[in-house]
């Protein structure tokens, strides 16, 4: 007791409160206080906790602050403590109340992680301003309707900030806002992390160096630095096990790597590593194993000799792999930790892993300091194993069974085990290391069955979806893995209806024939340099002449001639298959789909006589989780009665999500070699989808995609149906589009538009 | 006649065998038979040809091939003088009249139009018609054609038709085995013996990435590259970037691999 009971008092005249609770506690927290404030800053506290004990939200709260407050100002600076009081006052003014206790437990993590009163002023910003966005009104007047999501969200926050950047928070923050404004129930799944996109937007905004940009380098470093071909990678997500870490492992499904890492930093000791240089380090100790490894019998060892073992033989690829390439010695010493020599207390603790990573570290680095003489000698006999040469896995097991015998103790069997410093986290976790006389009956045994016939299943269903990303024009980034796309093959339909078509328009085909003839023997080049040729060139000639007078060789090859180039275009037609194309226009005694139908038929039979590659497909969409996409005619399919028939039987139903499509057309179009590529996009309309609200969303999507096109190198061009298509056209593909007023001449134009696009 | 000892190698080129291609090469010349040297670039092949018309003390006529050469580039043509026409011969023909070895460097450049002038001077016939000149050269005895070729292009423009390539003898070329190319690199540059083995690791790596980004590995001429800088004084590691990375590829993945490479076997 440093306060006397005079002094005591006197602060609680200062608070004005009058729970009975507070009696009991005040002594305890004002004890903290003193010793932590300036008599100011004590002051100031209990007037912000008399604030606190007016807003009705009973002791609790009150308590929170007079015991988080001391610490926090005493790490960012006592102008916080005001700060906090006023927001607490603040928040009791909305109907958030429920929220302000939360808030006040989340303050301690908030200033040990943010540790500036800058930064944590912006994080009380962040949150007000959620609160704000979310909090909603009836009719326009109050705000009545507490924010669904701040509660929950502030029970996330000790993890959100250990993942987050204050940055990377405002943004996951924002996204949830926005897109659950309306929809409570899913704004309390996305601020508690069940939903699928907060995962993945959490993902996406985390701090430090993802796989997922890296996976290629990854792959070139495999391939280069170990000759693994076909490395194939699986990450894991660190994010969502806080108890127990997963390991990176390996088995015959793929090399498993976490997602995302730090890079790592060890100021004291000036030490820095990247995160790709971490990710090199895991697969190069990964690659070691495979390469050096084999597998040996486990049955007959106890846990702790598999521990020593592994440990053991842990070092031994490591040291085999320093051996080819000196370079890993760095970064792999950078990653090891440094064991303190009496760390750990043989007496009290079992010290068993910490023994090991003594071991493990006086083989990386060989100015170790450990005085122990068992460490000592058997560091020395590993490494007379390993200069003898590549040693193997049994020889250096018996080593590491020696050691254990060695350093056993009684206090290895206690139950408090020693762990400060003794995981090295590039390594793995050495499954591949043991086989078994028998094999186990574990739970996997079991549903190892029930898998590949759940695989099976999925299989016979047609082909996975595939997801596509979605642009966002208010938030100006991607929504990541938004639209699922189903491909699936067109049903087949009576081909003989579209050879019926080609006569029913058999004067429009005359026609056509006509300008096709004139453009397929087409563009004259130049082939220069000619010694015999069918023109001179002049250019040369003169050339050629003057080297001549002056006494030099002359080139001789003054003619020029011509050669025809082929047509070296892909195009793909994108129809839109949406319900409105049943729709008859005005003035026509046709459906829309029945007039493209016969415009896709012409315009097929033309290609088809021009010998460009050519592919159809149409498109429908059901919400995001389904978008179909049916495929009418690849690439490599001729024009024949199969496809004739597909294309017989369009069928149309839904709604028009074009981006998702128009990205998906992309996939095969931008892979064919062909040097101009053209993608066609017929529809009758604007992008829409029932479980989209506002208009211009799809809109702005698809005009993004036709960007990302774009840059593949691939020209889209749109024909629209909609006589009332100027108002958005132009904003999704700028010039690139014709509307066809007159639908019922569609037939006829839309093979002619072609041919002038590709003249 | 031109003059013949001009084309004469004079010092002894080095050339470290790798297999028994000396041997082979001996063989096929003194049964006269065209030879056809294949492989990646950098890998020695120029340096082979030049090492046995060395060692066979036979003159050596290269010919750099490209798309714009014409068959009268290879036989010959007439110029105009003061006097009227005189007839210049190609390099082909010359050596077809000195009896010297023909190397015709990356024929696959060539037209294919071009390449078939070839085709008399290398079957049993041995000759050379010049029909602008009205002249059949018959191929001195000492005469033999060598053309180099590499086929890691893999274009479809650019092959030799089965006309051609079936009128060869083949000898395949690779870059050599670890510690022979090590050594080859000590011995071109003089430079330290584990320079050279570390030289030839990064190269390994990069050749590892052939196909996934790489058109070629890094060859044996670019590994003496950075050898020589390293002898020069300049940093390993700067070396390699200098001679290895950046002259292969754009590609940033790639280089950060390459470099990764470098940094670690150059600890």
């Amino acid at each position: 007791m440093t306060l006397s009971q005079d002094e005591l008092n006197e602060l609680r005249t200062m608070l004005t409160c009058g729970f009975e609770q507070l009696d009991t506690a005040f002594a305890g927290c004002m004890e903290d206080a003193v010793a932590r404030l300036s008599r100011d800053g004590v002051k100031t506290m209990l007037e912000g906790a008399s604030l606190i004990c007016m807003i009705g939200r009973g002791y609790e709260p009150v308590h929170v602050f007079l015991e988080e407050m001391p610490e926090i100002a005493e790490r960012l600076g006592e102008a916080v403590i005001e700060k906090v009081s006023q927001a607490v006052w603040k928040m009791s003014r909305t109907p958030n109340g429920k929220a302000i206790l939360p808030f006040l437990q989340t303050l301690g993590e908030a200033a040990r992680r943010l540790g500036s009163e800058t930064l944590f002023c912006q994080y009380i910003k962040i949150v007000f301003d959620m609160m704000e966005s979310t909090t909603r009104s009836t009719h326009g007047f109050h705000q009545t309707i507490p924010s669904p999501g701040l509660p929950e969200m502030l029970g996330q926050m000790p993890f959100l900030l250990s993942q987050l950047s204050l940055e990377g928070l405002r943004n996951w923050i924002e996204y949830g806002a926005k897109h659950y404004l309306t929809h409570p129930e899913r704004q309390i799944d996305y601020f508690t992390l069940q939903s699928a996109d907060s995962k993945a937007i959490l993902q996406r905004e985390r701090h430090g160096t993802l796989f997922a940009d890296n996976e290629r380098k990854m792959g070139l470093y495999m391939r280069a630095m170990w000759q693994e071909k076909a490395a194939q990678f699986v990450p894991y997500s660190l994010g969502f096990d806080e108890l127990r870490k997963p390991l990176p492992y390996f088995d015959e499904l793929g090399l498993r790597v976490p997602d995302v890492f730090d890079d790592y930093e060890d100021p004291g000791i000036g030490i820095r590593v990247k995160g790709t240089d971490r990710y090199r380090a895991v697969l190069a100790h990964m690659a070691a194993h495979r390469r050096w490894t084999q597998a040996i019998f486990a049955d007959n060892f106890s846990p702790f000799q598999r521990i020593a073992a592994e440990m053991f033989e842990d070092c031994r690829v490591d040291t085999l792999a320093m051996r080819v390439y000196p370079g890993l010695r760095h970064i792999l010493q950078s990653l090891h930790p440094m064991p303190i020599e009496d760390g750990c207390d043989p007496t009290v603790e079992s010290c068993v892993r910490h023994r090991l990573a003594m071991f493990s570290y006086a083989i990386m680095d060989s100015e170790y300091s450990y005085k122990n003489k068992d460490i000592i000698e058997f560091v020395k006999r590993f490494n007379e194993v390993m200069e003898a040469g590549e040693s193997s896995t049994q020889e250096i097991a018996a080593l590491a069974l020696q050691f254990v015998a060695r350093t056993r103790r009684q206090e290895d069997q206690s139950a408090n085990v020693y762990f400060a410093d003794t995981t090295v986290d590039y390594r793995d976790d050495n499954r591949h290391m043991w086989k078994f006389y028998e094999l186990g009956d574990e739970e996997e045994m079991f549903d190892e069955q029930d898998k590949s016939k759940a695989e099976q299943d999925e299989k016979s269903k047609g082909l996975p979806p595939r997801h596509y990303a979605e642009w966002d024009y208010l938030g100006k980034t991607y929504r990541p893995d938004w639209v699922s796309l189903y491909e699936s093959l067109h049903p087949q339909g009576d081909g003989a209806k579209i050879d019926a078509i080609l006569t029913k328009h058999a004067a429009l085909a005359k026609r056509l024939k006509q300008i096709l003839d004139m453009l397929k023997p087409q563009q004259y080049v130049r082939v220069r340099y000619q010694e015999e040729g069918s023109e001179l060139d002049l250019d040369v000639a003169i050339r050629s002449l003057i080297d001549f007078k002056a006494g030099t060789t002359p080139d001789t090859r003054i003619n020029m001639s011509h050669r025809t180039d082929g047509r070296d275009i892909a195009v793909t037609l994108l129809i839109d298959l949406s319900q409105s194309v049943n729709d008859v226009p005005d003035g026509s005694s046709q459906t829309v789909l029945e007039l493209s139908q016969e415009a896709v038929t012409l315009l097929g039979w033309a290609i088809d006589h021009l010998g460009d590659e050519f592919a159809v497909a149409g498109f429908s969409s059901n919400t995001r989780h389904e978008v179909r996409y049916q495929h009418i005619k690849g690439f490599s399919e001729d024009w024949n009665d199969t496809v004739k028939g597909r294309l017989a039987a369009m069928e149309a139903g839904y709604s028009t999500r074009m981006g998702a499509a128009l990205r998906h057309a992309a996939l095969t179009l931008a892979a064919r070699k062909a040097g101009k590529k053209l993608l066609l996009i017929l529809t009758d309309g604007e992008p829409s989808d029932i479980d989209v609200d506002d208009q211009q969303h799809l809109i702005r999507d698809t005009h993004k995609a036709v960007q990302e096109l774009d840059q593949l190198g691939i020209y889209t061009h749109c024909i629209s149906l909609d006589a009332k298509a100027d108002e958005y056209v132009s904003d999704i593909f700028g010039s690139r589009y014709t509307v066809i007023d007159n639908v019922e001449r569609l037939p006829e134009k839309l093979p002619q538009l072609f041919l002038t696009l590709t003249k | 006649m031109s003059d013949v000892s001009q084309y004469l190698v004079s010092e002894e080129p080095f050339y470290q065998a790798v297999g028994n291609e000396v041997e082979l090469y001996e063989a096929a010349y003194s049964e006269r038979l065209p030879v056809m040297v294949k492989g990646p670039t950098g890998c020695g092949k120029s340096r082979f040809i030049e090492y046995m018309a060395w060692k066979l003390k036979k003159p050596l006529i290269t010919v750099a091939c490209n798309e714009d050469m014409t068959a009268s580039d290879l036989v010959g043509r007439y110029l105009l003088d003061a006097n009227g026409t005189r007839w210049l011969d190609g390099p082909l023909t010359v050596a077809a009249r000195i009896g010297a070895i023909c190397y015709l460097d990356e024929v696959v450049e060539a037209r294919q139009d071009t390449t078939v002038v070839i085709h008399p001077l290398t079957d049993h016939r041995r000759t050379l018609p010049l029909d602008k000149k009205g002249e059949l050269v018959k191929a001195h005895q000492d005469f033999q054609l060598v053309i180099s070729y590499n086929p890691g292009y893999q274009s479809l423009m650019k092959d030799l038709k089965q006309s051609t390539k079936q009128r060869f003898s083949g000898l395949n070329f690779d870059y050599a085995s670890g510690q022979v190319e090590a050594g080859i690199i000590a011995r071109e540059t003089g430079c330290a013996a584990d320079v050279a083995t570390k030289l030839v690791k990064v190269g390994e790596t990069a050749r590892n990435l052939k196909g996934h980004g790489l058109d070629e590995g890094i060859s044996t001429r670019l590994l003496v590259y950075a050898a020589r800088l390293i002898k020069r004084g300049i940093n390993p590691n700067q070396a390699c970037r200098m001679a290895l990375v950046a002259p292969i590829t754009d590609d940033a993945d790639i280089t950060a691999t390459l470099k990764h490479s470098i940094d670690a076997v150059f600890a």
